[in-house]
């Protein structure tokens, strides 16, 4: 036991990697029933409720229809990049989730156990940096597949993520700015008193507009507008792969909601529930956000897209930030 | 602290590992399970069900290329922004005017870009 001592450690992360993964790919498939189910709900209809109670196996039943699928690869496909697209454009998503702070510390078996996988203090750089290559599994996709929609839909989808990523990036600084620190951690934290969303509400509001356009949710869903590119830059894809596209977009989302609730919303802090209660809670809130809007609006003209996040997004998001600085400043 | 980054490597290697097998699981279940119907119609990329005219990867308008370059222009001016943002309330006024110089520079050739038309999609 003595000697093994030095290993409990690594044991420790290898297991919270496993639980982490383990708990994206849950919340990716329920993410998708719950969508179903409101959806149907918003428009009249019941949706899923053939699987289990309330439908609650469905996931189940999908993950088993998807895996048995047939797999096709096109002609035309550069196979070896068609093939390990679909992983890297999960890895990053799944990457992604391992600053994202659900809690603080906790005890177990006497081993002092962080609901984090990692404190890193350029936490908010990492999680941009990995969306960043997030772009390289959807461009490799449309480019590999050998299929015109597939890289007409890959081709918008990286114009439109980069785009988006500048207002993102700079409209989580005010936050930065007042936290004094990129540790996600530590953003939790210097928001002991007050949430940003209070002191920040501009930028919170660019945050959520770029974030949805971010993840390509509807109404900036452009990339996979099934009424002019069919599916995008996964149209020539079956089975898992096609799965790990949906799981990515998914478990995007969720990480997306969580910064957002870790910047603005007082990350996992809450009277009465537990820490990872009022963090799950507050997650959800997002997820049904982002349904709701799907079920709301219509998708935009892609021209009026890019231009929204550069001509408008984009100076409101610097403005904020030197508003931001000359009131710091003032107020000393 | 490189020690840090010792959970997200573990983290990674599982990952990668996770999204690998689950695509040579699919791969392998599709060969053993799935019954196969071998058509060569089947593997022509979809094309709304005409035969595929010309090539896929063809080129593409330079708007794209355009947006790229103008996303690196913007995106190292985030990189600066960053650690600024990190030490601000040490800095003071002086950060303030310091940022504020290099805002407005950056802020004239969003301006510049957006008069030359390149922001214009046809």
């Amino acid at each position: 036991m003595e000697l093994l001592s030095p290993l409990v450690p690594i044991l420790i992360i290898v297991i919270k990697s496993g639980v982490a993964i383990f708990a994206l790919v849950t919340a990716f498939a329920y993410a998708v029933w719950i969508e179903r189910r409101v959806m149907a709900r918003m428009q009249s209809r019941i949706g899923p409720n053939r699987a289990g109670p309330f439908g609650l196996l469905q996931p189940l039943a999908d993950a088993v229809k998807v895996l048995l699928k047939e797999e096709i690869i096109p002609q035309d496909a550069k196979v070896p990049i068609y093939l390990l697209a679909p992983a890297v454009s999960l890895v990053p998503a799944l990457l992604s989730f391992a600053v994202v702070p659900i809690g603080p510390e906790i005890e177990i078996l006497g081993q002092k156990i962080t609901l984090y996988l990692a404190d890193l203090n350029v936490g908010v750089l990492y999680v941009f940096a990995l969306a960043s290559v997030g772009v390289y599994g959807i461009v490799l996709a449309g480019w590999s597949s050998g299929s015109k929609y597939s890289f007409l839909g890959a081709l918008r989808s990286s114009a439109q993520m980069l785009s988006y990523e500048l207002p993102l990036g700079l409209s989580v600084v005010g936050a930065l700015m007042l936290a004094g620190t990129l540790s996600l951690v530590q953003l939790v934290e210097a928001q002991k008193n007050a949430w940003f969303i209070l002191l920040q509400p501009l930028g919170f509001l660019i945050f959520i507009v770029s974030a949805v356009a971010e993840v390509n949710r509807a109404p900036f869903d452009l990339p996979e507008a099934e009424t002019e590119l069919v599916a995008g830059y996964h149209t020539e894809y079956t089975s898992i792969k096609w799965a790990f596209f949906y799981m990515a977009e998914y478990i995007n989302m969720i990480v997306v909601s969580s910064i957002a609730v870790t910047l603005f919303f007082g990350g996992w802090q809450g009277p009465f529930f537990p820490p990872a209660v009022w963090y799950f809670l507050k997650v959800a809130a997002f997820i049904f956000l982002f349904i709701w809007l799907r079920a709301t609006l219509p998708r935009l003209r892609y021209d009026r897209l890019m231009q929204f996040g550069w001509k408008i997004l984009l100076p409101l998001s610097l403005v904020n930030i030197i508003a931001t600085a000359a009131i710091m400043v003032w107020q000393g | 602290m490189p020690e840090d980054y010792l959970p997200i490597l573990i983290y990674f290697l599982i990952a990668v590992g996770f999204a690998l097998a689950g695509i040579a699981t699919s791969h392998l279940l599709s060969f053993l399970f799935v019954r196969r119907r071998a058509a060569k119609d089947k593997l022509i990329p979809y094309e709304s069900g005409m035969l595929p005219q010309g090539p896929a990867r063809r080129r593409f308008h330079v708007q794209f290329y355009l947006v790229a370059v103008l996303f690196i222009l913007f995106d190292i001016e985030i990189v600066f922004l960053f650690p600024w943002a990190v030490v601000f309330r040490e800095l003071q006024i002086l950060g303030l005017i310091e940022m504020g110089l290099f805002i407005l520079v950056l802020f004239l050739g969003l301006i510049y870009v957006w008069k030359k038309g390149a922001l214009e999609w046809e």
